[in-house]
Parts: structure tokens; sequence; C-alpha cells
């Protein structure tokens, strides 16, 4: 028998229920896959914070003897053309791909509450025309709202940062303003209108702090995707630009030599790929924790 | 063997070592219906899926005996079911938009049986299922085969769940609670179509929290407690004398029958259905149908427009609420009543027509101008739980309500909130996520009259709630009224409930108030074609004449 | 009935064309909004020096001389004729330099649409069977999937199948070949998003009364996935294609430029460097058009295959 029938076949009412009626097992242990994404995040800030005391080398330093020299014991993740440490440039790029990602997310969050906050709860009038704003945003998918911005204040790190936050706006508008529309028309703040509230009271007591934590995860599984939006950008020499020890530019210049050193690509592109996914796990497991308690 | 369709001794059901259900016995033979009775989490509906093996993956079933159509099931591996399964024994759940496939033609759904069965072909199977949908007496069985369940009304799509399971014309129809959440008219039907089954030789479990539907269709009545019988017989016998308590406390919560005022969970405690009742509590002095109205509504309307579409949800209806007193509003889902409580409580503004409070203006006012007599007026839902900010324990809930009616928002406030609402002091400290539904509504009942309101809304109060809860929390709002002399608007789909807490009763259809006046007197001579059918059709319990005598009101 | 879905059709078709509008004249006013010389820009760019007369007959010859509002209207009325100006970069007429790319890019959209599609379904059918192993690993893949850049994708790929492996040229050949690695490195991410949405459908439908129903008429746990849940998992993925085309487009930009694939996306690239504003502006609207027609169509697919939609926008 599959669990199938399991999933499907008793109706809550029945089932035995583990704890009926606990929160449910908020404080259990934390999955594994969370522990893991929560040490890859902590090991990112302190790269931020002291990349000093990660790095094994100085990442900028040039020795022309050691070029290319395959990932080994003193150099982990090889050495580039110039005989430059990869993992410590790695570690040094940890600030400068983040911060376009972090940055580029703060925008688009902040342009997505004003406009979602904006059509959620300013009326009908301005909920339509938000609405259509919205839909024409979106029709510049993915980076070509972006490129569109790049093409007139041209290319760098500061424009990559407000197109690629600039391109997220809409998606979180969107969102936003479902989340608050939600909780808007929800049975505690309707019982708060009918126990006589007022409306900043209901605003400031029931609406913003309801929505902080769905929009806290938001967030969070944004960063990620900013991150590689941004990358690519870089990659495509529109944003950071080389010899910056940014992520994307760093992969950009791996490039050439792809077929002799594999490791000055491969290394970038997985710090890319485990920041999006230990954001992404975070993110989840934000959401998951509020969604328990609703 | 015997002509039983199904025989279980001592079924047993246990999922990681809990005992769910312990030493079922049932016998099913062609022709009978069996009604299965019991509050949700007494192991009923575990055992309807047993008996499909459909218990789960994790579930430990034992039985000495468990024979379908005479074959041992006993220890049957998943391929047997399936073989057994819609050709030995059906299945029908509540209602059909959820239990059929929403984006399937009921064609298709309800031809699987044959295909996986006797692997018709689509042709082949559409036949017979149009031949099976004009005996169900579906109009246009043509046209409503190609339909999806959402495309149908509410009476079609119930016959076609039906027709999915009947479709082979298994020996077993097992119904899982078939009528809850329908409307009183659907309901009819799918007890009519669950009769005619019988009639035509099969042998029917009916599984139900709902004894006034089991009363009347069932030959026999188990109640199930705690996973085990505890009360078993013909149907007119145990519900004529209920020994055991799981009975009568099912029985309470039927309460069409027993007059206004007086406690259910006394009425249904007595042995003897032919002891007088106990005395109906004496109305809050001064309360009478022509004393001043507190809350008064004329001509409101209320018209939903998207898209170009218009639905008109309330029509030129007016209503009076008068100090101590009850309005009960009665109709089916969609008739508008929501909508009617939101205007009256000034949640939304009405299109035409005025609430006035106490004669001053209320609907007509601004927000501001309202909300220092908000506090009059005190509401409660059908889903406590949404009405409670999930961020927030019992205590503060009750601390917010206090402190805007301007009360002492303390400890001992709260606490004597809590006893109010016959709740111990020590759920102050608790989240409502960890509270059963029935404590639930009682804090929300206890939020409610924090503010001393003089008004109370209660939209479907007890709709949510388990059966033998649903008695106490309606005890409970009758006392409160009393003691506090509250008017009182209340909301149900249920006419019986609505009968037995109303003093006037206003029956409402797309819409428009149909009907409105006395209880009694509308109960007794219905004057519109839809109120005497609502009346009809609303199950009650019927176990040999009336038990407790003409239904008084006073 | 029928006037309601006409009507539902006529708005939505309505919509559609204010969106087109609307994106037109977004970009034309942002691009003359913003500080510099298009006629400098014509004529190679700030560093050109161009005298002024030259200038001046340039200005004259592309109508930057009119006021603002005439070359707004004249830039509407040419877009209704299909006109899309002319490159300053190329010398060449807008629309045919994108005639000619897009039948390439959207071949690679689609192709990339259809495997994701493929890929989609079999890792949510995988990921919602029973056993904690099979749903952990599948989901772990559906997660990496959905985190890989297309520019590492198409690098690691290029790195191990054509460098190291040679089995696929690493850069397009125009044959089908070619086409392999540009399609693969555009699928995966997307049918990595695809799959968790479909996944958390198909559990979602997995759980819902029907399905009991259908195991009481003996149908077999995989007629359940396949019969019912894969059409409720598969609709929300449905409706998201127009998003998806714009996400596999905007992809586009950086696997034509890996793997020297001619296309609207490398030619959108190249616009954009050489700041050729009549090219960037074509391309995007052209981009936009797809999307707004895309939408449409899976709007009307989602409204036949489920009349709650239906009912829902009516």
């Amino acid at each position: 028998m599959s669990d199938l029938e399991l999933r499907a076949g008793v109706s809550p009412a029945d089932a035995p229920r583990a704890g009926d009626g606990r929160l449910g097992g908020r404080r259990r242990m934390p999955r594994p896959s969370v522990v893991l994404a929560a040490a890859f995040v902590g090991f990112l800030l302190l790269a931020v914070a002291w990349p000093g005391l990660l790095e094994t080398a100085p990442p900028d330093a040039i020795s022309p003897a050691e070029a290319f020299q395959a990932p080994s014991a003193s150099h982990w993740f090889g050495t580039d053309e110039s005989g430059r440490d990869v993992y410590s440039r790695v570690v040094a790029g940890t600030a400068p791909s983040l911060l376009i990602g972090v940055l580029a997310t703060a925008i688009g969050l902040a342009l997505g509450l004003l406009l979602g906050g904006i059509a959620a709860l300013g009326g009908r009038v301005l909920d339509f025309l938000i609405g259509r704003v919205n839909e024409v945003l979106f029709a510049f998918p993915g980076i070509l709202l972006a490129l569109l911005v790049i093409v007139l204040w041209g290319p760098g790190p500061v424009t990559a940062t407000v197109a690629v936050g600039l391109s997220t706006a809409p998606g979180y508008a969107r969102i936003i303003r479902g989340q608050l529309l939600a909780i808007r028309g929800s049975g505690y703040v309707e019982a708060a209108r009918v126990l006589g509230h007022g409306r900043a009271k209901i605003l400031s007591a029931h609406i913003l702090p309801n929505a902080l934590v769905p929009i806290a995860a938001l967030a969070t599984l944004g960063i990620g995707q900013a991150v590689v939006w941004a990358s690519s950008l870089s990659f495509l020499g529109l944003g950071a630009q080389p010899p910056a020890a940014e992520w994307g530019a760093m992969l950009s210049a791996g490039r050439t030599y792809l077929g002799t050193a594999w490791w000055l690509t491969v290394f970038p592109g997985l710090m890319i790929v485990a920041t999006t996914l230990a954001t992404t796990v975070l993110g989840r497991a934000l959401t998951a924790r509020d969604g328990a308690r609703r | 063997m015997s002509g039983a369709a199904l025989t279980v001794r001592g079924l047993r059901i246990g999922y990681g070592g809990t005992a769910v259900v312990r030493g079922v016995d049932l016998d099913l033979a062609p022709g009978r219906i069996v009604a299965l009775v019991g509050e949700s989490g007494s192991g009923k509906s575990v055992t309807a899926r047993a008996l499909l093996g459909l218990a789960g993956r994790g579930a430990e079933v034992e039985a000495e005996r468990f024979e379908l159509d005479g074959e041992d099931v006993r220890g049957a591996g998943e391929r047997r079911w399936r073989r057994l399964r819609g050709a030995k024994v059906g299945l029908v759940l509540q209602d059909a938009l959820a239990s059929l496939d929403p984006l399937r033609p009921i064609g298709r759904e309800i031809g699987d049986a044959l295909r996986l069965h006797l692997g018709l072909r689509p042709a082949a199977a559409r036949q017979r299922v149009l031949e099976l949908l004009e005996r169900l007496e579906l109009p246009h069985p043509a046209l409503t085969i190609d339909r999806r369940s959402g495309e149908l009304s509410g009476g079609m799509r119930q016959r076609a769940l039906i027709a999915a399971a009947v479709v082979l014309d298994p020996p077993v129809l097992i119904a899982d609670e078939p009528t809850t959440a329908l409307d009183v008219g659907v309901q009819a039907t799918v007890l009519q179509l669950l009769r005619e089954a019988a009639d035509r030789g099969t042998a029917v479990l009916l599984i139900s929290h709902d004894l006034a539907v089991v009363s009347g269709i069932a030959d026999e009545v188990l109640v199930l407690a705690d996973g085990a019988v505890v009360e078993r017989g013909p149907t007119a016998e145990v519900l004529g004398a209920p020994r055991h308590p799981a009975t009568r406390a099912l029985i309470a919560a039927v309460p069409t029958e027993v007059p206004r005022g007086v406690p259910l969970l006394e009425a249904a405690r007595l042995d003897d259905p032919n002891a007088p009742l106990p005395a109906a509590a004496a109305p809050p002095a001064g309360s009478t149908a022509d004393s001043a109205p507190i809350l008064e509504a004329s001509g409101l309307r209320r018209v939903y427009r998207s898209r170009g579409s218009e639905l008109v949800a309330v029509d030129d209806v007016s209503l009076a609420l008068r100090p101590g007193r009850t309005l009960g509003l009665v109709g089916e889902s969609g008739s508008g009543k929501t909508t009617l409580a939101r205007l009256l409580l000034a949640l939304e503004r009405p299109d035409a027509g005025a609430v006035r409070l106490d004669g001053g203006p209320w609907s007509e006012s601004s927000e501001a101008a309202r909300r220092p007599d908000r506090r009059r007026m005190g509401a409660i839902w059908q889903d406590p739980y949404g009405s409670f900010d999930p961020r927030w324990g019992v205590a503060r809930l009750l601390r917010d309500a206090l402190s805007v009616g301007g009360q002492e928002s303390d400890e001992r406030a709260v606490h004597e909130l809590l006893d109010l609402v016959r709740l111990p002091t020590a759920i102050a400290a608790s989240h409502p996520l960890e509270l059963s539904g029935g404590q639930r509504q009682r804090v929300a009942i206890a939020r409610a009259l924090a503010a001393r309101p003089e008004i109370l809304i209660a939209d479907e109060p007890v709709s949510a709630l388990d059966v033998t809860v649903q008695a106490a929390v309606l005890d409970l709002l009758d006392e409160l009224q009393r003691e506090r002399g509250l008017a009182m608007l209340f909301i149900s789909h249920d006419l019986g409930v609505v009968r037995h807490m109303s003093d006037e009763l206003a029956v409402m259809r797309h819409g428009r108030v149909l009907e409105h006046g006395d209880a009694g007197r509308l109960f007794a001579a219905p004057q519109h074609a839809y109120t005497a059918a609502l009346i009809r059709h609303s199950p009650r319990l019927a176990w040999g004449g009336d038990a407790h005598g003409p239904a008084s009101t006073r | 009935m029928r006037a309601r879905r006409i009507r539902a059709i006529a708005l939505r078709l309505g919509g559609a064309l204010f969106v087109l509008w609307a994106v037109a004249t977004l970009t034309f006013f942002a691009i003359h909004l913003v500080p510099g010389d298009p006629a400098q820009a014509i004529l190679g760019g700030p560093g050109s020096q161009a005298p002024q007369e030259t200038l001046d007959r340039v200005r004259a010859e592309y109508g930057l001389d009119q006021p603002l509002v005439v070359q707004y209207a004249a830039m509407l009325g040419r877009l209704l004729t299909g006109d899309l100006g002319t490159s300053y970069s190329l010398k060449a007429p807008v629309a045919e330099l994108i005639g000619g790319q897009l039948l390439g890019t959207l071949t690679l959209a689609l192709a990339a649409l259809a495997l994701a599609w493929v890929i989609a379904i079999g890792l949510a059918l995988w990921s919602s069977a029973p056993g904690r192993v099979a749903r952990g690993v599948a989901g772990a893949i559906e997660l990496t999937a959905a985190a890989l850049p297309h520019f590492w994708l198409a690098t690691v790929l290029i790195a191990v199948f054509a460098t190291g492996l040679g089995w696929l040229p690493p850069v397009a050949n125009g044959g089908a070949s070619g086409l392999v690695l540009p399609v693969v490195t555009l699928a995966v991410p997307l049918a990595g998003f695809l799959a968790q949405l479909m996944r958390e459908h198909l559990l979602d439908a997995l759980e819902r009364p029907f399905t009991v129903s259908a195991l009481a008429r003996g149908e077999t746990a995989s007629g359940i996935r396949l019969r019912h849940a894969l059409r409720h998992a598969a609709l929300p993925a449905v409706q998201l294609s127009g998003w998806a085309i714009g996400y596999l487009i905007s992809g586009a930009v950086v696997v034509e430029t890996i793997f020297a694939r001619p296309g609207l996306g490398r030619t959108l690239l190249r616009a954009t460097e050489l700041r050729d504003v009549p090219l960037v502006t074509g391309v995007v609207l052209v981009v936009a058009l797809v999307y707004v027609l895309m939408t449409v169509l899976t709007d009307l697919v989602a409204a036949l295959a489920d009349p709650r939609v239906r009912t829902a926008a009516a």
C-alpha cells in the first residue's frame, strides 16, 4: 500500500493527533538542511565582516610563478592566470557580490512595499492604477528591464544594482499586496474593527506585525535570486568589471581558460549556487514556521 | 454463510500503538440502512475507511471476523482491496464539490469504476453511465455527462457523486457524512437516494454526527464513543430511550424540539422521554415584542459588482433588534446572511437603506463618529480562531477588548471574563492554538462581551463546533443573553438551532427576507412556500411521535 | 453566458493592448528624458567629435529636431504599421533585424520550455512519491536546479560535454547537436522552479477528498497521480507560461552570448553595449508582445481547463 492512502485515507478529525493543539512542533530541532544553510550564511557573513580571518593569502597578490595551479592543500581552490589564490579571491569577493544582491533586494523590496502597500491599503482607485503599472512592468521579464536601465545610464555596479532592484520590484509588489489584503480581510482585523479600534491602531497592532515575518521570508528568498541576476550582469560585463573580485566577474574572466583551468569558473559559480540555496532554505523555513501559526 | 453483505467482529484499529477503534462489531444486511454516529474523534470515519481497506499505511487493522460479501478480507493486500473497492463496496463522501475531481467531467469520474473493474472502453462506459444518470433522474444526461462538478447545481452534483459509488451496484455502500455542509434541500435529495439504493437491495452504512439526519432514514443505530460502540439498537429505541451519555449529548445537539429557554444539556439528560421538560427560564424583564428597538435596519440593500456582473447580496431588508430578545436569521448558503450581519456591524456601507442605533445614525455616520459607540455592539463568528490575531495569547486578546470598552484590563478582569464563559482561569496563559474548538468559541464570546455591549451579532457561532460542544455553547449564549439583557441576532443555516434560540425568525433567500415573525407562529404556519419546504426538509429527530409534546415557545 | 465569455476575452485583449502601448510609451520617454544626445550615439558615441552640421543633418534625418510630442506621435504611428525605426549602430530597419533573429530565439525558448516541462513533471512525480529518501533527493535536485545561474551552468556543461568528453559542439553550429547544450542550460533552472510549484500542488491535490473517492472506486496510486493530481499540478504551472517565456528570453541573452548563437538575446546585449536605443526599444517591445500573447493564451487555456477559473474571472 502506498502512503497515498495514509495522506488521503484518514480524515484529520479522526486521525490520532500527535500533541493535539500544541504549537505544531515549534520547539523541535531544526532540520539538518536548515542548520547547514544557517552555517553557510554564517560563513558568508564572516567573509563580509572579517575577510582576513578566512583568507589564506592576500587576494590581489600576483605571483606569476604560481599561475594556473590546480586545487591543492596550499591553494584550496587553485590559482588563476596571475597566480592569485582563487579561494582567497572568492572570500574577498563575497562582500561585493552579496552587497549587490542585498542592496538590489532592498531596493526591490522597498519599491514593492511602497507599491504593494498603497495598492492594498490606499483604496480602490490607487489599487487599480498600481495594478496596471505592475502589469506593464511584468511585460519586461527577467533582466530586460535591467538591460533597459543599463542602456540609459551606462554599465557599472551601481546601475546593475538599481537595475536588478527595479526588475524585482513588481514581483514583490504583487506578493506584498496579496499578503496585506489577506491580513486586512482577515477575521482578526474585522474583530478589531468591531471592537472599535481605529485605522492607525489596527495598522500598527495587527497588519504590520503580521506582515513582517512573511515579508522577511520573502526578502531572504529574494536575495539568492538577486545575487544570480546581479552576477549574470557582471558576467556579461555590465556590472562589476574585472579585475574586481566579484563572483560573476571572476567567472567571466576565468572562462577564457575553461579548457585548462576549470577551477577558475567552477568555484565562484559554486559560491553563487550555495548562496542561493542557503537563502532559499532559510526563507522557506521562515515561511513554514510562520504558516504553522495561521 | 447468511445473507449478510458485511460482517465485522472485534474490529480494532491503531496508529503507532495508540488504539483508535477498540472492538467494533458490525453487521450490514441487504436493503437495510445502519447508522454509525458519534462526535468527531470517536473513530467513526476511521472505521468507515477501514471497511474499504483505506485506513492508511500506518494503521494496524485487526479483526476476528471481517467478511465482505462472503469473502474473508482479513489481511488483504492493496491489490486485492483495489479489486473490491468500487465493485463490492462503494464510498460516498460529503460535498461533491470536493469529493469529485473538479477538473474532470462527471461522466469520466463515474465511468472510472467501469474502466478499472470491467475494462470497458470509453464509448461503452459512457453508454452505461448515461443509463445510470437516467435511472438517477438527472436532467439532460447527455449534456450533464460532460460537465464538471463545479458546473452543476448542488443537487445534481451530489447525485453524480452517488452515481460514481453505485455504478457497479456494490452490495455495500458506505456514506461518510454525506449530508454535512449541504443545504437542506440537497440533504433531502441525498437521503432519498440512499434510501432508494437500500430499496434496491444494497446494504448501506451511514456515518454521521447528526442524529436528525440519521433518525429519518436508518433502520438501526450504533453510537460510537472513544472507539467503542456504547449503544446499539433499532433507531426508534436508541433515540427514544438513550442510555449512554454520548447518545444524549448527540441528541442535545439537535435542538429543534426543545423549547426556547430550556437548557439543551438538561433537556437531553432526561432518561424518560415522557417526563416533563425542565422549566424554561423566564425571559429578562421588560423584553417584549414591542419594546423599543435598539438596532433598526430599514430597506437595506447591498450590491457587489465585479467585471460587469452584479450580485445583489442583500435586497430591501428591514429588521429590528430589541433588548433581551433574539432575532433568528435562517437561510441557505449564499442567501446574504453574512452580508446582512456585516451591514449591521457597519463593516460595510449599504447601497440603499440605513441602520440606526438607538434611534441615532449608525450606517450613515463616519467611522470616526461610530467608533465610541462600537463598544455597544459585539460579534462572534463561525471561525473563532480566524478572529484572533495569531500572535496573541488569550490574556492579551481579552485585555485588548477590555481596554477599548474603557474597562479595567488587569488580570482580575480577565479572570472574571473567563469565569463568565465558564472557562478555567488558567487558560489566560495559553495561545488559542492550544485550545479546543469549543474553548476558542468561549474565548471569542468572552471577548465580544468584554466591553459590556448591549447587542450581540452571532454569525453561525456553532456550525464549526463538534456536536457535543454545540449544545453547551448555545446554552451559554442563552444564559448570557438573559443575564445581560442582550439584543441578539442569531444567524444559522440550521433551522433547528435557530428555532431553539430565537423569539422571532426571519427567513432569507437570494438576499431578501421572505418571511419574518414570531418564531413559534412561523414554524406552525409558514406563509411562504420556501419556508414550508425548509421546515419540511429540515431533519429533525423522529422516533415515533413528538416525544416532547407539542413544541411550545413562549 | 456566451456574451459574458466574449466580453471577458475582449477585456483581456484590451488589457494586453494597453500593456503594449504603455511599454512603448514608457521606453520612449525614459530614453528621451535621460541626458545624452541621440545624434551623438548615431554617429558612434560621445567620442565621435562629429562636426555640428553632421549632427544637424542626422537630427533632421531621424526627426530628432521635432518637439518631443511630435516625435512620440510619429513613433506611435510607425509602430502601428510595424515600423520599429532604424538601428543607430547597424543602420538598418529594426523590424528587419529583429525578424531575422526572432525565429532562432523562439526555437531555443520553446524547446527549452518543452524540455523544462518534461523534467519538471518527472521531478514532481518523483518528489511526491512515497518514501522520505525519494522525496528528499528529488526535493534537493529541484532546489539546486532552480539555484543554478545560466552562465555558470552553460560554462560547466561546455567544460564537461564539449571540451571534456567532446560529445557536443561548444558553440552553435546551426544544427540540432548545437542546440542541445543551450536548450539544457535554459531548461534546467526553469524545470527546478516549475517542479517546486507542481510538487506543492500535487501534494495538495493528493490530500483532497476526491482522491479518496477515486481510491474507493478502485483506482491505483499511480492512476491517481496521473489522472487526477497531475492535472491540478499542471494548471498553475501552465498559468506561469507567460512568465516562463520571459524568463527564457532573458536567459537567452546569456546563453546566446556564451554559445555564440545568433538571436534576439545576443542582439539585445550588443545593442545595450552600443546604446543603440531604437534596437533595444524594438527588442523590448517584441519580447513584451510575446509575453503578452503568451499570458492571454495561457489565461484562455486555464479557463477552458478549469471552470473555477472561468467563474472567478467573470
